[in-house]
Order: structure tokens, then sequence, then C-alpha cells
């Protein structure tokens, strides 16, 4: 065998530990970009004392104190709590938040050596389904730290977050299905194919654009749907976790806007195109993770963004605007959007 | 059918909403609120049984710590009572001197309340940008009185000393950047949808219930009763200023934001009206006429009189007494008050003996028997001082009316029947401040 084939026989490990890579690492940096966006915004300077032999590298190296003081904090379970079920829901919430990102189309396929090789972990004819559904899954580390915790406000948390999460799956699929309807597939590459035949998405479902992003920052509790674990109301579902567990539970708030941020480069903006080129070779590949990366980021600064600006919602005014506002829009962009399907094919 | 069950959560001491300093007990059903109990005291630290033990003047330093954010205002409320039982009357620039002082403090209490309920409903960027705007105002009272907090600016028969020299331009600059701020702020949350939502309709309280509870301040004023200390039962120079008394008409959350942001412009105007009318004062002194007060005092000592008439003390502008210049303008003339200008204290045995009349123990001011209440209109409300005085040199007994009470005891009316949330903006609204509420 030559390099080549080995190299054949594990990329698929190769992509799926660069996915995750890519996932934790980018996490670890929007904590320290969110501080700094919001100094910025604020009139503030944001992290900047801790720093390694006086280097401080613009306060990065803050976000390595941080990592240090997580994994040495003290694990504190509280007494009235359920020790199992405590010690799961944090594994439960960031692994279905991680699994998300290996059905990403990072980008194309690449030809190489004489083999075409997938820039793409998990390829599946139902992708976003898997992402969906895995989105969805990450409701119950939420409800288990909630109840595991033994205490009310813990408990309030994982109330809100079950009920928030639940209603705004609905929302989120209601939203993609105009987009699944006029791109005829579920395969996330080949969606991305499609935009690059015609157009991107969020020039053809610009409501659904809209819609979903909404729907996906509640769903994924971004500010200014952090209800869960509303700061000066409730605390949140993670009351009472400490050290490295509550420090998992941040990483998901991370990595479930990285996977939001994926999933509409993905459908409405295009994935990996880069648009007027058609990426070939390695150069091209790299080219292909430059765009959708870039994509990524851009996406992660406008839900930032949001996220300093707006106050936080109460909770009855969440629901309602759920159900009341987004669905029914969003139903009604599904039934328009056929309408208009069929208009086209049968005229 | 089921029975419908309760819970209970309590929320504080130790909650980020509660600032630390109170509790509330609430009776839930889901995330209704069926009952709520309000514990306070956390934050007792005995001011009026402690008033008992220092000298009139020296009772100052204690109503800092009532209201700490706007601590100017419980300082000219303490000492109007104690000179109302003394009939001392001020020269008129030191009025206007304290009305300038309680006015900065009035929108520093309100930027921070403002801001402060807007940062728990998690709109965190315009409270940065209130409290930005309030850290220039404190600059402001830093360059007035020597201190951002602990001010200790007034003295029973006047202020500690004078206004710098080029003060009134320094606010001017200050309240451009303050306007800029809540102007920033009510683009941001006036009109947000959001932030409307949170706070229209939320708290609400009729105005008979505000009445019944003795509500007073911003709190009242939003129920629609424009009930103003300054402009019910005028003191010092308000009368002659120009100044609207905002209302809301409904009492609710949103009404209670809008009558501060309100409250802010009009204490600005109060303030720019100030500069314009107050009497000249004579506090600025060519520097080389004057002379180190260690330099001062060594002449005094070796009896060099001629130097001592040719030159004037020069003392830190926030020393009690201060420089013989400033103190007509600032102080009552009455030797049985107020401290010795630094002059006569260094310069001459009148003097002298003067100031250790007034600093030696059991000697000190002497207040006329009797007792006296006086209100000033503080950042959430009456603030009121009543002092009792047996003829002796500390005060028999003061207590303090402190606004925020009244409120937290209407607090469980505002709650019960909404939700959880509801009691932050609700809470935020009440600009509880457990020093006064607690003392």
């Amino acid at each position: 065998m030559s390099p080549i084939d080995i190299l054949a026989k594990l990329w698929p490990l190769i992509l799926v530990a660069s996915a995750l890579g890519f996932g934790l690492n980018l996490a670890g940096l929007l904590a320290y970009a969110e501080r700094k966006q919001s100094a910025i915004m604020q009139d503030r300077i944001g992290a900047n004392r801790a720093s390694i032999l006086g280097f401080k590298l613009w306060g990065l190296v803050t976000m390595v104190a941080d990592a240090i003081k997580m994994f040495t904090k003290e694990d504190f379970i509280p007494k009235g709590a359920n020790k199992t079920l405590h010690a799961i829901a944090p594994v439960v919430s960031l692994g279905f938040a991680l699994l998300c990102l290996a059905a990403l189309p990072f980008g194309g396929m690449v030809e190489f050596a004489g083999r075409t090789w997938s820039l793409q972990p998990i390829e599946s004819p139902v992708g976003l389904l898997f992402v969906l559904a895995m989105l969805g899954l990450g409701v119950h580390g939420v409800m288990m730290a909630g109840f595991a915790s033994g205490s009310n406000y813990g408990l309030l948390g994982g109330l809100r977050g079950a009920a928030q999460m639940v209603s705004y799956e609905v929302c989120m699929a209601a939203t993609l299905a105009g987009l699944v309807f006029i791109y005829g597939t579920l395969d996330l590459q080949q969606a991305v194919l499609w935009q690059g035949r015609h157009v991107w998405g969020i020039c053809v479902q610009p409501l659904g654009f809209l819609l979903f992003l909404t729907a996906g920052a509640a769903e994924t509790k971004r500010a200014p749907f952090d209800l869960p674990e509303g700061e000066s109301e409730i605390v949140g579902y993670f009351v009472e976790y400490s050290g490295m567990k509550m420090g998992m539970f941040m990483m998901t708030d991370f990595v479930e806007s990285i996977v939001l941020a994926g999933l509409i480069t993905t459908l409405f903006l295009g994935g990996w195109q880069i648009p007027f080129y058609t990426p070939a070779g390695l150069i091209g590949g790299a080219l292909m993770l430059a765009s959708f990366v870039g994509k990524v980021l851009l996406v992660l600064f406008v839900l930032m963004q949001i996220r300093w600006t707006l106050p936080r919602f109460r909770f009855d005014q969440l629901l309602h605007l759920g159900w009341k506002n987004v669905l029914p829009l969003a139903l009604l962009n599904f039934l328009a959007t056929i309408w208009l399907v069929y208009a086209r094919t049968h005229s | 059918m089921r029975e419908q069950k309760t819970y209970m959560l309590n929320m504080g001491p130790a909650h980020p909403a509660m600032h630390g300093v109170v509790r509330l007990l609430l009776e839930l059903e889901g995330e209704k609120i069926v009952n709520t109990e309000v514990e306070i005291g956390f934050l007792h630290r005995a001011f009026e049984k402690h008033g008992e033990a220092e000298t009139w003047n020296n009772v100052v330093p204690w109503t800092d710590r009532l209201n700490y954010v706007s601590p100017l205002i419980n300082n000219v409320g303490y000492c109007m009572a104690v000179e109302k039982l003394a009939g001392i009357t001020l020269p008129e620039r030191g009025q206007y001197l304290r009305v300038i002082a309680s006015e900065i403090s009035r929108v520093t209490d309100h930027l921070t309340c403002v801001g402060a309920s807007a940062m728990e409903l998690g709109a965190f960027t315009p409270f940065l940008y209130l409290i930005k705007a309030r850290e220039y105002l404190y600059q402001l009272v830093d360059q007035l009185t020597g201190a951002r907090i602990t001010t200790s600016y007034t003295r029973v028969g006047g202020v500690k000393a004078d206004m710098p020299a080029n003060f009134p331009e320094q606010c001017k600059e200050v309240f451009k950047k303050v306007r800029e701020a809540i102007s920033d702020t009510d683009k941001l949350l006036t009109k947000n949808r959001i932030f409307m939502d949170r706070v229209d309709g939320t708290g609400i309280i009729s105005k008979e219930d505000a009445l019944a509870y003795g509500i007073t301040g911003p709190f009242l004023r939003s129920t629609g009763v424009p009930y103003d200390v300054r402009r019910a039962h005028p003191y010092l120079v308000y009368d002659q200023l120009n100044f609207e008394v905002p209302v809301g008409t409904k009492g609710d959350n949103f009404d209670r934001y809008l009558c501060r942001l309100a409250e802010i412009e009009q204490s600005l105007r109060i303030l720019e009206q100030c500069f314009e009318k107050i009497p000249q004062g004579k506090h600025s002194l060519e520097p080389k006429e004057m002379k180190n007060a260690f330099e001062y005092q060594d002449a005094g000592k070796h009896g060099e009189t001629a130097l001592l008439a040719k030159y004037k003390a020069k003392v830190d502008q926030t020393l009690a007494g201060g420089q013989r210049g400033d103190r007509p303008d600032v102080l009552t003339q009455d030797p049985i008050f107020v401290m010795p200008a630094k002059e006569d204290a260094y310069g001459s045995i009148e003097g002298l003996m003067n100031h250790f009349e007034l600093v030696m123990w059991s000697w000190g001011i002497k207040i006329p028997a009797g007792e006296s209440y006086f209100a000033v209109e503080g950042g959430n409300g009456e603030l009121g001082f009543r002092v009792v005085s047996s003829g002796d040199d500390r005060p028999w007994r003061v207590r303090c009316r402190p606004p925020c009470l009244f409120i937290m005891a209407a607090l469980p009316k505002l709650l019960n029947g909404s939700w959880v949330a509801d009691v932050i903006p609700t809470f935020g609204s009440v600009n509880m401040i457990a020093g006064e509420l607690d003392r």
C-alpha cells in the first residue's frame, strides 16, 4: 500500500478529527472574540491582562488562563443532586452539539493524486435532518442539568430550556421546508452544489433566512433568547455546576452557534462556493475551506452584534413569538414557495 | 381534579438581581408568582444609633453611606435638618452650591438606576454607556468635594469648600457627554420592541395605592401625582429655578423609566441655571499671595505678624475651614457653628481658641434643645431627616426617612400575580439602595 492509500483509508478519521478541532478551537476563540467585540461596542478595552512571560498576544492569553481556571476549580456537586445525571448532562449537551459539525460540508470534492477527496466528514443523503436532530437532542443535556441539580433555579432553567428548544425546533424545520422544496434534497452537499448552479439560498428565500436566523438563535439559546440561562433572573440551568462541567455548557453555547452559522452558510450563503469562480486542485480545496470559514465567521459576527444590542425576552413573549409569529410566517413562506415553484414549472 | 401545588423560590440575598442585600421569598406556581415575602435588613449598620455617639458635624460622613449612589443629597438633607433646628441661614452662594451638589447626585442616581435595570434585562451595552457618563459626573464630584462617593461635602452652617475656579466650564463639557449617553440609551431602549414588552404594563401600581403606602419620588410621579419636594416644599434656592416635574400616567415600569430619563434632563437644566445665577465668589486668589499652610504656621509661631497679614494660607481646597477669602460665600459667619479660617486658626489667638472650642471633646457645636424634621428630594423620593437635640454637642436622636423603604413595603403588591421574569424590571425600577433602606 502506498502512503496515499493509507491516507485515503484514514481520511474519514482525519476529517472528523479536523471538524472536532475546528469546532472546539473556534469555540475558544469565540469566547475571546465575544469579549473583544463587546468591549469595542461598549467603549471598553476587554481582556488584556493575562500574560505568559510578558507576552499578552492582544489578550488571547486570557483564554489560556480561563481554561486553566476551569480545569483546576473544585468540581462541586450539591447535596440534593442526582450525581449520575449531574455528571452526564454536560457531556450530552456538548456531545450532540459537536456531532452536528461532522455533517457540515466544509468543502466540495478535491482532485489530488488521482483520487477524489471529499471535504465533508459525514456524507449523508439526509444530512440536514441529521443536524436538526442532533441540535434537538441537545435539549436533553439542558433538561438533565436542570433536573439533576436539585435546585429550583436549575429546575426553572431546565423547564424553560425544554419548552423553548422544542418550540423553536418546530419553527426551524418549518422555515427550512421551503428551501428544501426548492433544492429538492436533504443532502447538504447537494444543496451547496444547487446554489453553485443557480443562486444563493438567501436570494430565493429571504424571508426564510430571517426566520431561520431568529429560530436558530432561539434554538441555540443565544441572546436575546438566552432565557434558560437568564443570568440576572434565574441564573440558569447550570447554576449548580462548577469547573470544567460549567465550562462544557459554555462551550456548548459556542459550538451550537458555530453549527448554526455553518448551517446558515451551507443553506443560505452558498456554502463553500466562491462567486464566479470554480475552485480546483489543492489550492481550490484550501480556497473552499477559507470561503466556508469566512462566511461562518461573518454570521457569527452578526449573531454577536445582535447579542450585545438587544435585551432579553420574557418567557411567555418568547413562546408567543415562536408559535404565533415565526411558525405561521414560516408556513406561509412554505406555501408561497410551493405555489411559485408550481407556477414556474407548469407555465 | 389534581391539586395545584406551589413551591418556594428563595431569591437572594446572593442573587445577581437582588444587589446582594435583600431577600425575596417567592411562592411560585409554575413561573407565576402567588405570594412574595420581602426580607430586608442585611445591610443594617446602625446609622441612627451611631449618630447619637457622634458630634453634629461627625454624623455627616455617616450620611454618605446611606444612599451611596447619591451621597451628596444625604449630606444636604441632614445638614438642613440640623440647621432648621439651630435657625441658621446660609449665604446665597452656599445654597447654590448645595443645589449644584444635589442635582449632580440626582443625575448619577438616575443614570445608575436606568442603566442597572437595563443591564438586568440583558441590555448590557446601554448600561456601560450610562455608567461611563456617570463616571464623568463622579469626576466632577471629585473636583468639588475631594471624594467620589464618601463626599461629606456639607457642614452645619454651609459647605466644606467653594467649587474650583473652572468648575462651570468642566460641567458644561460633561453635560454634553451625559446628554449624548442619554440620547444613545433612548435610541437603544425606548422604542426597542423587546425592552417595551418587558417593561410596558408590568409592575403597575395605582395612584391610590402609591399614596397609601407613602411612596414618593419617581415611583409616585409615574402614577401621575406631581409630588416633588423641590416644588411642594421648596428649600434652598429651588423656588428661584425653573424646572418641570415629569409625571407618568400608568404607573408601570416603562413610565418610571421615562420619568427618570426626563428628570435627568430637568436636573441638567437646573444645573445650567445655577451656574448662570450663582453669585460670584472671591475664591480665585493669585498664587503669589499664598503661602503653604506649614510655612504660615511657622510664621505664626515666630510671631512674624507682618507676613501673616500679607499672605493667605494655601490649604487644600477640601480642607474644612478653608481660606479666609472663600468662607463668607459658602459658610454662615457664626463662630459658634463654623470652623475659623485657617489664616485665623494659624495666625491669631482668637482663631486658635475658636478652632479648639469646636474640636475639643464635649465642646463643639451646641444645637439648642428641640427637634426638627426636614425633607429633601432624594434620588428615590422624599428623603427626610428628623433630629432631636438635648442641647448637647451631639444629637440625642437622628432618624432617616429612606424613600425606598416604602416602595419595598409595596413590593409584594406589585409582584403578586406576575411572572418570575417580571421581578427583574420591577425590582430594578424600585432602585433599592440597601444603604438607605437598612441604614
